[in-house]
């Protein structure tokens, strides 16, 4: 059996991968989403602290000898405090001035980030290798997936959803939505909104972290790893809808899949295709596809 | 606003003073070369900041002065856009004296640069890129292409792998210009020697993924896959195939694979790895010698590129010397003439085409055993001599070659 002139099986093992890397997407677009939605900032150093989870990783398995599953919860925690750093001595004044100066700033750290690593460590790269319960391969029947490939899936999942869950689900979400509809209200309610705002930034880059260690594994650790991304990820967040914390997920997911599969049809296209789909979805809805009108 | 007026009448004054009788020779007084280089992006380390400590180190050893003036270097960082580095090369002819522009890695930009260059009527040569269209369909009198090229790579490599059996092949491809040229220089040797070409997918500079292409590869049932990329591309593509299986079913052949890439993915994943390159620090004496004191410099070893940079400008400093002038069309008369005798080449000489001819070498990566240093990473394996391993006559389409 064929579709679109592939084999079936060639297909299935296309949107599998494809959905590998809608995960990081998705993971990364996510942390974008919730600094968005809560602190109005676009924040272009995302990449960068995605890239510097796993220089963490890295770092400290050669230097302290810290394994993969410690590293899942040492990087989130060592790049969340560089954004508590972040939010507090330069972030935090940017709030009642225009957006652009926000973008501007995050894009700086993300250039002196990148330039400090690269200075470091060279651009090569460092590599890092599969944690042992998690090598080998798995023979789906189309494909043999590699089994932290699968991983990286179901991680990406739960924490995704976690995050979600978090949100819109429980008391703390209900805080945190409340606080960008209205702070002054919620803060005469009690609340400590300020450190509300700056734990929310050290949670994106905490995720961002979370994704940079489950990418150290399959590519080479470099100071670039995150530029090449993130452009992919702002197009990914802007299609979702700014904001929009499920639509972030769902569109990570899918735009990896639809990525994946213009590697087949027309490998030269693929490193376009998502923004081909951005300006399509700006004209139609320029709210983005979860997004809201206002 | 008076005080500067008053320096800048001084200025030009000593200036056509001391440049007016004897010396008229040197254009500016002063020698002056640039390198247009990736300094930031997926080829920094094997040119880089490296290539700049070995221009340097050419330029002290040759005591900072040549026929009495200072010698400078200026360079930039090209960013891989062809487009830039053209408009820096510009730049630098038409209002910084430049004399000799060295061109780094990248081939879109160094045929960008050619172009400038030939316009100027100055000495362009070319140590980074690979392209072999520099000394072919697109030579000028001002090219000289002097570490390697895509067709000594498909030669050495491409010729190797075809001969140990591997008949079929599939090419992943770097989407540019130096990637299109390696696949069609080595799609040449492949055919020649009796193998196919079964298929090939090009895939962007820089991809974040490999794993799509590879499993397309492993659909063609081709025995080998031919890597027509490098730096960051290759290590990401051998990373993967090394976890998606791939390598069991395919043999891997690098097309262009720098000691970098070998030294960042460690020698358990690269060990039995032909490649070709135009050095290696540790083929001889001469060449251990000079890369000590790079080492020192640089703290790792020195890529062929970089060991390029130093032989590159050793040897126009001489030729500056042997003229008395910086004179392009002198010196490259006189490079032309002289041999090319240091750590990088012995017996080299430039062609009419612009190429510099000299040994390659076929080498295999070790297996860790056998690796008795940090950065001891090669056994050679064959020295490909002087033309064999470079375009033959009867594939030039350079007018200046016939």
């Amino acid at each position: 059996m064929e579709i679109f002139g592939i084999p079936l099986q060639a297909f299935l093992g296309q949107l599998m991968l494809g959905l590998v890397n809608g995960s990081f997407y998705a993971m990364l677009s996510l942390g974008l989403a919730v600094i968005f939605g809560l602190l109005g900032i676009v924040n272009f150093a995302h990449g960068a602290l995605y890239m510097i989870g796993a220089y963490v990783a890295w770092y400290g398995f050669e230097h302290f000898g810290l394994n993969y599953w410690m590293a899942l919860i040492v990087a989130p925690l060592v790049v969340g405090a560089l954004g508590v750093v972040i939010e507090r001595t330069l972030l935090r004044r940017l709030y009642k001035i225009d957006p652009i100066y926000g973008l501007l700033l995050t894009f700086g750290l993300a250039l002196i980030a990148e330039g400090v690593f690269r200075d470091q460590f060279g651009v090569s790269g460092q590599s890092y290798s599969v944690p042992e319960a998690l090598q080998g391969a798995t023979n789906l029947g189309f494909m043999i997936l590699p089994n932290y490939r699968a991983w990286v899936v179901v991680a990406s999942l739960l924490v995704c959803f976690g995050t979600w869950f978090v949100i819109e689900r429980t008391r703390l979400g209900s805080y945190l939505r409340a606080g960008t509809e209205n702070p002054a209200l919620v803060q005469a309610f009690g609340i400590n909104v300020p450190v509300m705002v700056m734990l929310t930034y050290a949670a994106g880059a905490g995720l961002a972290a979370i994704a940079g260690v489950l990418a150290a594994p399959v590519i080479q650790i470099t100071p670039l790893m995150g530029s090449n991304l993130i452009i992919v990820v702002f197009a990914v967040v802007v299609i979702g809808g700014m904001g929009s914390i499920l639509g972030s997920i769902l569109t990570g997911l899918m735009l990896g899949i639809v990525e994946g599969l213009t590697k087949v049809f027309y490998p030269e296209a693929s490193n376009i295709v998502v923004f081909v789909i951005m300006a399509i979805v700006l004209m139609i809805r320029p709210a983005g596809l979860f997004g809201k009108e206002k | 606003m008076k005080l500067t007026k008053i320096a800048a009448a001084c200025t030009f004054t000593a200036a056509a003073v001391a440049g007016a009788p004897a010396q008229a020779q040197i254009s500016g007084d002063v020698v002056k070369i640039g390198i247009i280089t990736d300094m930031s992006s997926v080829y920094a380390d094997i040119d880089g900041q490296g290539g700049i400590e070995a221009i340097k180190m050419a330029i002290a050893d040759a005591g900072g002065a040549v026929a009495g003036k200072k010698i400078e270097i200026v360079f930039a960082d090209h960013q891989n856009k062809a487009d830039v580095a053209a408009a820096k090369a510009r730049e630098w002819f038409d209002t910084q004296g430049l004399d000799m522009l060295i061109g780094g890695t990248n081939s879109g930009t160094s045929l960008a640069m050619a172009k400038v260059a030939a316009e100027k009527k100055k000495p362009f040569i070319v140590v980074g890129a690979a392209t072999s269209a520099l000394t072919n369909d697109q030579c000028t009198p001002y090219t000289v292409h002097w570490a390697y090229d895509t067709v000594a790579l498909a030669k050495g490599t491409g010729g190797a792998v075809v001969k140990a059996g591997g008949k079929t092949w599939y090419f992943l491809t770097a989407d540019y210009a130096f990637g299109a040229a390696l696949q069609n220089d080595t799609s040449n040797v492949v055919k020649a020697a009796g193998g196919t070409i079964v298929g090939s997918v090009k895939h962007p500079l820089a991809a974040s993924d490999f794993s799509s292409f590879l499993l397309q590869a492993q659909a063609s049932k081709a025995q080998i896959l031919g890597m027509a990329n490098a730096g960051g591309d290759t290590i990401n593509t051998i990373k993967a195939a090394n976890e998606f299986g791939i390598t069991k079913t395919m043999k891997l052949a690098g097309l262009l694979v720098f000691i970098n890439d070998i030294h960042s993915l460690g020698l358990k994943t690269t060990q039995g790895m032909y490649l070709t390159d135009s050095w290696y620090w540790n083929k001889d004496a001469d060449a251990r010698a000079w890369s000590r004191r790079f080492f020192e410099k640089m703290k790792r070893m020195p890529s062929s590129l970089q060991a390029a940079d130093y032989s590159v400008v050793t040897n126009y400093l001489a030729a500056v010397k042997a003229t008395g002038s910086d004179d392009a069309d002198k010196v490259l008369a006189q490079l032309r003439k002289s041999k090319v005798n240091d750590m990088f080449a012995k017996g080299g000489w430039i062609r009419d085409d612009g190429r510099m001819v000299h040994d390659m070498y076929l080498m295999q990566v070790k297996t860790p055993e056998t690796s008795t240093e940090p950065w001891d990473y090669y056994n050679v394996v064959e020295t490909i001599k002087g033309e064999a391993a470079w375009t033959t006559k009867a594939d030039s389409k350079c007018s200046l070659w016939k």
